[in-house]
């Protein structure tokens, strides 16, 4: 059980690229931090500078208050998963789950490490394969294997390094919960690094939102989708990612692309004196204007728009809008894409509906957007001009709680 | 479908076997050959006849225990023991160099093994007279240390080649997760890269083993005695019962015994080098 604190690191490489840039971040005991973010962020080097297979060109690495720049991966009592398991091949299940006991350091007799090595194969169902090597392992065993041998440590916190990038989706499914319940029953503090937003917004008490090696925002997953602090992390939590429609102040409304669009006043005040600035709208706020009540229609705005193509994925389904894209935000828009590992941000909404919607591809149809939720971004800075930060402070207050319940909670089941 | 996969299967497995035979036969023939010439009386040498009409083990008798002893028996314990101890060696030193390129970053790595693909490729002929020259003058001329040395400098670089080459494919993950779990430096290197470098270090030492095994021109040129003279020399210095006779049978017995150390060599190390160790270790 430990904290651990990143103050200001930094990571350059040979050439003095900066693969990581002053990162600061303070992960409370039995807390479960994602770094996420696109390829080539830094979250792994990060990590890897943690548990201290890289070395830290500056800045301090702190567990539990001391500080351990200098000290070596095996004194600093992590345990971690790697991305590709990195099992011992030529050792059985039991044996590479038993590897860390029976290094000098934490030498334990024989009886306490098969008691370990039991107690972390039935929590893993390993039992049957205990015996067997690695090689003839599925991925998913060979996955809990590695989790075996991290928990039998007793370590200070576990490190996931992409640990389920391997997996099939089903498989993928099970492996997170299966993490999730165990983290909530060790009560240990975890780093998590990932790509996939899923695990990122599911497993996270925190999530650490990195782009180039520069910590975007942290905080929990409601306070990331509600009030992401800049374009860049917009656009990269939440899937379909969240449309941006260049937008002038006229008369009250937000002239877009999509036609004029009545939005509250806090958003025209943000606005206020740009002569051009990003409207931010997730799929999800648009809807199929027949089907919205009455009661909400006065929130957003109606309008009438051609449906490129729809795909139906039977919960929901989502159409495609094309537009006319604004020169000046064309360049913002597609450094956008490129950081988020695309190529360049076509013009075209992505709305969804509900699956009960008769819109198809090819049809005019009439189209609803709520206002209420929509954010409004700076087109230099790409900072969020209509973030709440007490709002979103009072979302990463309630996740905090729900943590400790359900650590709470955990603790009594056992 | 099916049946047509079989039918293609079954082609291609005799074509297999048809290769096999040809390639067994053009091989394993003159080995026979020798074999048959080894069991020949003395009078049979030159029938003409590829089998002996009456098998004998005189030839065999000849270099154990006969006149060739004296030259036979210490030329194989030289053998033996120069080319094992070379061969260990070889093994430890190209262990321990291979490892450090494959696994660190120092300045003059690549002109390591450029060094190493030079000496290999450097004529042994244009360097034993000189060698003949300073072995005399330091006094290492027929001596065991005296071949040795030279064998090293064929079994070295190729050594060291083949090590690399199956370090590189251990997943440098595996010794880091190591490092994670508690090991040291060393720890990690013995009880994790060294379970798995294993066939790589096996067929090396098959290699290195089969090089000084096999080497004549040093063995002939750096030694004059039995004191040191490995049997490829000394086959060499045979001679018949008289001077009418040639020792085609001692030569031809002793040529068979010299094969078998190889045979065991080869079933011994064979059984550590299976492929595919690693399998499992990472990746799903």
């Amino acid at each position: 059980m430990s904290t651990i604190t990143l103050k200001n690191i930094v990571k350059k490489y040979g050439d003095g690229f900066p693969a990581v840039n002053g990162v600061s971040i303070d992960i409370a005991d039995g807390e479960f931090i994602i770094l996420v973010g696109p390829s080539g962020c830094g979250k792994s080097t990060l990590l890897r500078m943690v548990v201290g297979l890289e070395d830290i060109t500056s800045g301090d690495l702190l567990i539990d208050g001391e500080r351990v720049n200098e000290v070596a991966p095996r004194d600093r009592n992590l345990a971690m998963v790697f991305q590709n398991y990195a099992l011992y091949p030529h050792l059985t299940v039991y044996e590479n789950i038993a590897f860390p006991m029976r290094l000098g350091k934490n030498k334990l007799s024989e009886d306490e490490i098969d008691d370990k090595v039991r107690l972390a194969s039935a929590m893993l169902d390993l039992d049957e394969h205990l015996e067997r090597k690695p090689g003839n392992l599925s991925g998913g065993q060979r996955q809990r294997v590695a989790m075996g041998r991290a928990i039998v440590r007793d370590a200070d916190a576990f490190l996931f390094d992409e640990p389920l990038s391997n997996l099939d989706a089903k498989l993928r499914g099970q492996m997170r919960t299966q993490i999730a319940q165990l983290q909530r029953r060790l009560g240990i503090t975890s780093i998590y690094v990932t790509h996939d937003q899923t695990e990122a917004m599911t497993l996270g008490d925190r999530v650490a939102v990195l782009k180039k090696g520069e910590l975007q925002q942290i905080a929990s997953p409601r306070e990331l989708y509600e009030q992401p602090t800049n374009l860049f992390v917009a656009g990269f939590i939440g899937a379909p990612s969240m449309n941006f429609l260049p937008a002038r102040v006229e008369g009250g409304r937000m002239q877009t692309p999509l036609g004029a669009l009545e939005v509250p006043q806090r958003l025209l005040d943000a606005a206020e004196g740009k002569d051009v600035v990003l409207l931010g709208m997730r799929p999800e706020h648009f809807e199929d204007a027949k089907l919205v009540d009455e009661a909400i229609k006065p929130h957003g705005t109606t309008f009438s728009a051609r449906v490129s193509h729809s795909e139906w994925l039977g919960n929901e389904q989502y159409g495609y809008i094309e537009y006319e894209s604004d020169a000046k935000v064309k360049d913002l828009l597609d450094e956008l894409a490129r950081d988020l590992d695309g190529d360049e941000m076509e013009p075209q909404i992505v709305a969804s509906f509900d699956a009960a919607s008769r819109i198809r591809g090819g049809d005019d149809a009439e189209l609803w957007v709520d206002g209420r939720r929509m954010h409004v971004f700076d087109v230099e800075t790409g900072e969020n001009l209509t973030r709440d930060a007490e709002a979103g402070a009072r979302l990463t207050e309630e996740a905090n709680e729900e943590r400790a319940r359900e650590i709470q909670r955990a603790r009594e089941k056992d | 479908m099916a049946a047509n996969e079989g039918k293609g299967k079954g082609r291609r497995g005799l074509l297999w076997a048809v290769i096999t035979i040809v390639v067994g036969l053009y091989t394993l023939f003159p080995v026979f050959s020798i074999l048959a010439t080894s069991l020949k009386p003395t009078a049979e040498l030159s029938s003409g006849k590829l089998l002996p009409s009456a098998p004998t083990l005189e030839n065999y008798q000849s270099i154990f225990a006969g006149a060739a002893s004296d030259l036979f028996i210490p030329a194989l314990i030289n053998s033996l023991g120069i080319t094992l101890i070379s061969t260990l060696i070889a093994v430890v030193l190209s262990t321990l160099c291979a490892y450090a390129i494959a696994r660190l970053d120092f300045p003059g790595k690549r002109l390591i093994l450029a060094a190493a693909l030079g000496v290999s490729i450097f004529p042994v002929i244009s360097i034993v007279t000189p060698l003949f020259n300073l072995w005399r003058q330091i006094g290492l001329y027929d001596t065991w240390p005296g071949l040795i040395i030279p064998y090293l400098s064929l079994t070295l670089p190729i050594s060291i080649y083949t090590l690399s080459a199956f370090f590189q494919q251990i997943p440098w993950d595996l010794e880091q997760a190591a490092q994670v779990d508690g090991a040291t430096t060393f720890q990690a290197f013995r009880k994790v890269i060294v379970p798995l470098a294993a066939p790589g270090v096996f067929t090396t030492a098959i290699i290195a083993f089969f090089i000084a095994w096999n080497d004549f021109v040093y063995g002939i040129s750096l030694t004059s005695t039995g004191a040191a003279r490995p049997v490829p020399a000394a086959l060499a210095f045979f001679t018949g019962a008289s001077q009418f006779e040639e020792p085609t049978g001692a030569i031809s017995a002793a040529a068979i015994i010299v094969t078998i150390p190889v045979i065991i060599i080869v079933m011994l190390f064979q059984r550590q080098i299976v492929s595919g160790l690693t399998q499992g270790a990472v990746k799903g």
